[in-house]
């Protein structure tokens, strides 16, 4: 359904409805994902942003149904392609993960397996997915390594991952995701492990192959430095709900929820000089998810919240531009200040 | 990985000699005069004395120990009082025996245990997980001579597929093999199912799952060689311990091999068997735990950089 | 000028590589290597670079948790290398050291109570009559209750942790304070808490800082003068202002212009240099200038000469950066071979 406002579904590859993702204990159900919805559009990159504890991770695992006990996905559609993934059997989903969707991790060092070497990890991809022999997916493995940027990659492809440096490990893994061609690539925090100076080596990296194969891109990350360079589309999250949904640029110029305006000003800039010699801080901090607020999650924290924030939970509005906002503030129901400027006090 | 083995074979070295030093003192710590001991109960003094120069008994120390290695290096660990033949011999024509029985004891229980383990890790905190534990915890706990004693009693005597004495036949030796491998078995069992644990929450066995490995391949290929590298030096304990905890099964099941007969000497004051069995025992130990070193360096490339 | 509070001089730190058959000793890591600067008092100096540069080992080389190989730290002009085991245990009262991961750096079956308690007694800064009195102060100053002082420190969030651990360093009237990645593992909104927490006890009881970091937007909010570290070498030392906006090294550039700015268009458009290849091993550090394998500018020169730090006519006083190109690349003469 596109409509002449819509901006910002252009054509989804991806799209989320109302996830719910939960991990149980003998006494309580703690809810990590609860209730999130947003679109990847083909051949973009998607940013979802939160601090630890908001969801993000678990909603990457989720969409592959990588999630262990005690974790289960309650419910909720995953549309790929227009199938809902969560209606697969297991036997769909391995068709689908490395081959279709393919995910990066955080931790270079332990993500790849120390006893096997580079070459049999990427040519694992080739053979269990395009029924290769042996021989040929080692060829095809050093092809892939001399394309995320491995020098001689005929030496590389027989070394134990112990043997490379950090960089150089998740450049493996770049390549053993993309192996197959995928159409989706889920990058959960992929460079927080990483000196800035090879991060930017991967980001470029990153860039470059979205350029050339034109893969779509999920983005998970806690750095909003990396969500403003390589980001089209931004999800901001919060205690396992998205707050708020915004192309990248509108996010950063006219950040809408009081909790991304706050992550936005706690932020300490290396480009520019702070007119502050405070920081801007948001007040406490996350609360455990064994007492959840009733209304907004953010309400505690939030320096508006009113009597409607505290009481009930707001929905994710979508606005006019086709961003959305989950707030008060933006309804016909707020009960609070009226002239309310949330991000009247950025600094930049 | 040359220098490794090269290395580690010279680390034994000052082991080989302690060894060597402890059992030499054995002599030396009895209770009593060892040549009045030896020469037996109604030797006269002029036997206690020959005997006493006979072993050298009359030469310093340092001496006595030199002569009594330059023994060992040649092959002569003395002779035994009861029979009068070679140390060595006596010993060469168990060997055999005792080995075979560690060493089937651990197959079995290497064995048993993995697969116990894995179906444990993988069924965590299932009933299949709480079962094969608790049969663990029955087999550790359980006294080899009970084990024994009970498999001869309900098993060997009901049956005749099974012996209840001696080594050799198939017949003779599932039952030992049985008593000796239970604990082993239940240790590895647990080793492999903790092992296990750790490692199937590894974030390469996520990598391998996001690729869309199944999840048997997951279990064997991806977790099961890296839960093995821990395991390796348990077995090798195990091997070693087994040479050791054979003496009870040996007895039991009246087996020849050294375990038996060490018992049999101390019983019969027949010191320099004991002595012996004891020096051989340690020394295969040593050797086992070499091989183990190797293993787990093959296993585990990463310790191979320093 | 301030005073000289801290003067390191020609600090070096090896750590010896055993190997062979023998286990002798045959390479050295050498992860600080003859670095010399001075810290005032009253100001923050931050140390950056990325891992495997040497900020760390300096922080616990300086405190001597690590025993120096050769130089000289001075504190207060007396040589803290110089002192025996037993008078640098009562210096500590002096130097204290705050690291990333507070919860490590506790003893998890202490309560705060417990651990503040012990820090006093060991130094006895405190009578024991007033020591109470005194957590329950440092428990405010930091920003908690001072009724939480009897709670585990696995009852704290990362933030708060953090917070005790200040409190540890503040318990004992310290006069520097080494802050090793002490905000690194925090979320953002906490991470400022912590900072505008330790900026106020600057001003409040005239602490000194050296903060080590490899997060330069944090470095830029909190330091006076910044030391920029590439394989345990100082390439380039100078006042905040123009570390950042006048960068005289390759590496200090470079390094400056990789990290993502958080703003889709921003007011002066950096443009990025990508360094090639891995930080090479501290054991065997290129030959001449180290940062020369990776330097976009690097001649023969640079292989072979070490630059010194040094300084050009047009920079700012106390500004100084170790290339030899710095005046040519500055003026636009000497061009970068990619």
């Amino acid at each position: 359904m596109t409509k002449a406002t819509d901006t910002l579904i252009e054509e989804p590859i991806l799209e989320i409805r109302n996830l719910q993702t939960s991990f149980f204990t003998d006494k309580f159900e703690v809810k990590a994902v609860d209730g999130v919805n947003f679109a990847v559009p083909k051949g973009k990159t998607l940013g979802i942003v939160g601090e630890s504890g908001s969801g993000k991770s678990i909603t990457s695992l989720s969409i592959l149904r990588l999630i262990q006990n005690p974790g289960k996905v309650k419910g909720g559609e995953v549309i790929f392609k227009g199938e809902n993934l969560l209606d697969k059997t297991e036997a769909q989903m391995r068709q689908i993960r490395g081959n279709e969707i393919s995910m990066i991790f955080q931790e270079p060092m332990t993500s790849l397996n120390p006893v096997y070497t580079v070459g049999q990890q990427i040519s694992e991809s080739f053979q269990i997915h395009q029924k290769m022999s042996k021989k040929e997916a080692m060829l095809r493995s050093v092809e892939m390594l001399k394309l995320v940027g491995i020098p001689s990659p005929e030496r590389r492809v027989k070394q134990y991952p112990h043997e490379l440096s950090g960089g150089m490990r998740q450049r493996v893994m770049i390549a053993m995701a993309l192996a197959c061609d995928p159409e989706l690539l889920i990058a959960d925090e992929p460079t927080t492990a990483l000196d800035v100076t090879i991060q930017a080596q991967i980001l470029e990296l990153m860039k470059d192959l979205q350029n050339r194969l034109g893969m779509s891109i999920i983005m998970i990350t806690h750095d909003l430095g990396v969500v403003a360079e390589t980001c089209d589309y931004v999800a901001v999250m919060y205690m396992g709900k998205v707050v708020e949904y915004a192309a990248v640029k509108d996010l950063f110029k006219h950040p809408k929820h009081p909790y991304t305006v706050g992550l936005l000003n706690s932020l300490p800039r290396h480009d520019i000089d702070l007119e502050d010699e405070e920081l801007q801080v948001i007040k406490g901090s996350v609360p455990s998810p064994a007492d959840m607020p009733k209304g907004c999650r953010f309400a505690p924290r939030c320096p508006f919240a009113s009597e409607i924030c505290r009481e009930r939970l707001p929905d994710l509005e979508e606005s006019e531009d086709g961003n959305q906002i989950r707030c008060w503030i933006y309804t016909d129901e707020w009960d609070g200040e009226p002239e309310v400027n949330v991000n009247g006090e950025r600094t930049s | 990985m040359l220098t490794f083995i090269v290395r580690r074979l010279l680390q034994t070295i000052p082991v080989i000699i302690g060894v060597t030093i402890l059992t030499f003192s054995l002599m030396h710590l009895i209770p009593g005069d060892p040549a009045q001991i030896m020469a037996g109960e109604s030797a006269s003094p002029e036997q206690i004395e020959l005997m006493r120069e006979r072993l050298g008994l009359n030469d310093p120390l340092p001496i006595q120990y030199f002569d009594y290695l330059k023994g060992i290096i040649q092959g002569d660990l003395g002779n035994s009082i009861r029979s009068g033949r070679e140390v060595s011999g006596e010993i060469a024509l168990r060997l055999g025996n005792t080995v075979e029985l560690a060493f089937y004891s651990t197959v079995l229980s290497v064995f048993i245990g993995l697969i116990a383990g894995v179906i444990s890790a993988v069924r965590r905190y299932t009933f299949i997980d709480t079962f094969v534990m608790i049969i663990a915890l029955f087999g550790l706990s359980m006294p080899a001579f009970w084990l024994g004693l009970m498999l001869i009693r309900y098993v060997a005597i009901n049956s005749d597929l099974f012996a209840a004495s001696g080594w050799g036949t198939w017949s003779q030796m599932v039952l030992p093999i049985i008593t000796l491998g239970t604990a082993g078995a239940a240790i590895i069992a647990r080793m492999t199912r903790s092992s296990m644990l750790e490692v199937i929450d590894q974030d390469y066995i996520r990598t391998a799952r996001a690729k869309g490995v199944k999840e048997q391949v997951v279990v064997y290929r991806h977790a099961l060689k890296n839960a093995l590298i821990p395991v390796v030096t348990v077995v090798g304990l195990q091997f070693g311990s087994l040479l050791g905890g054979a003496v009870i099964t040996e007895s039991v099941f009246a087996i020849n091999g050294i375990g038996r007969l060490i018992v049999d000497s101390i019983r019969s004051r027949d010191f320099p068997i004991v002595q012996g069995g004891i020096l051989v025992l340690s020394v295969l130990f040593v050797v086992v735990n070499i091989i183990v070193d190797i293993a787990y360096r093959y296993l585990n490339k990463r310790i191979d950089l320093n | 000028m301030a005073k000289e509070l801290l003067k390191v001089t020609d600090l070096k730190q090896y750590f010896p590589i055993k190997g062979g058959m023998l286990g002798r000793t045959i390479n050295n890591v050498k992860a600080v290597d003859g670095i010399s600067f001075t810290v005032y008092e009253g100001e923050t100096v931050s140390i950056v670079g990325e891992s495997g540069c040497g900020k760390s080992t300096t922080g616990r080389a300086i405190l001597r948790l690590d025993e120096p190989t050769s130089g000289q730290v001075e504190f207060n002009g007396e040589d803290l290398l110089s002192l025996s085991k037993r008078q640098m245990r009562a210096k500590r009262k002096d130097l204290q050291i705050i690291f990333q991961d507070p919860y490590a750096s506790i003893n998890p079956r202490q309560t705060v109570r417990q651990v503040l308690e012990e820090a006093l007694q060991i130094q006895n800064v405190v009578p024991k009559s007033e020591r109470d009195a005194k957590i329950a102060e440092l428990m405010e100053v930091v920003g908690l209750g001072a009724h939480q002082a009897d709670r585990f420190p696995h009852e704290f969030s990362g933030g708060q942790r953090q917070r005790i651990g200040i409190a540890r360093a503040l318990s004992v009237d310290p006069k520097l304070i080494i802050a090793d990645e002490a905000v690194s593992a925090l979320d953002v909104s906490i991470q400022a808490q912590v900072i505008n927490l330790m900026k106020k006890l600057q001003r409040e009881f005239g602490l000194t800082y050296l903060f080590i970091s490899h997060d330069l937007g944090v470095v830029r909010h909190i330091s006076d003068r910044v030391i920029v570290m590439y394989l345990g070498k100082i390439v380039e030392m100078g006042d905040k202002k123009s570390i950042f906006d006048n960068p005289q090294h390759p590496y200090t550039k470079a390094l400056l212009s990789a990290i993502p700015v958080p703003d889709p268009e921003p007011e002066k458009k950096q443009e990025r240099i990508i360094l090639q290849g891995d930080v090479p091993s501290p054991i065997d550090p290129p030959s001449g200038c180290r940062f020369h394998t990776r330097c976009p500018f690097a001649t023969e020169k640079c292989k072979v000469d070490v630059p010194e730090l040094r300084a050009e006519d047009y920079m700012k006083e106390g500004h100084v950066g170790a290339c030899h190109y710095m005046k040519e690349i500055e003026e636009g003469t000497h061009k970068p071979n990619y």
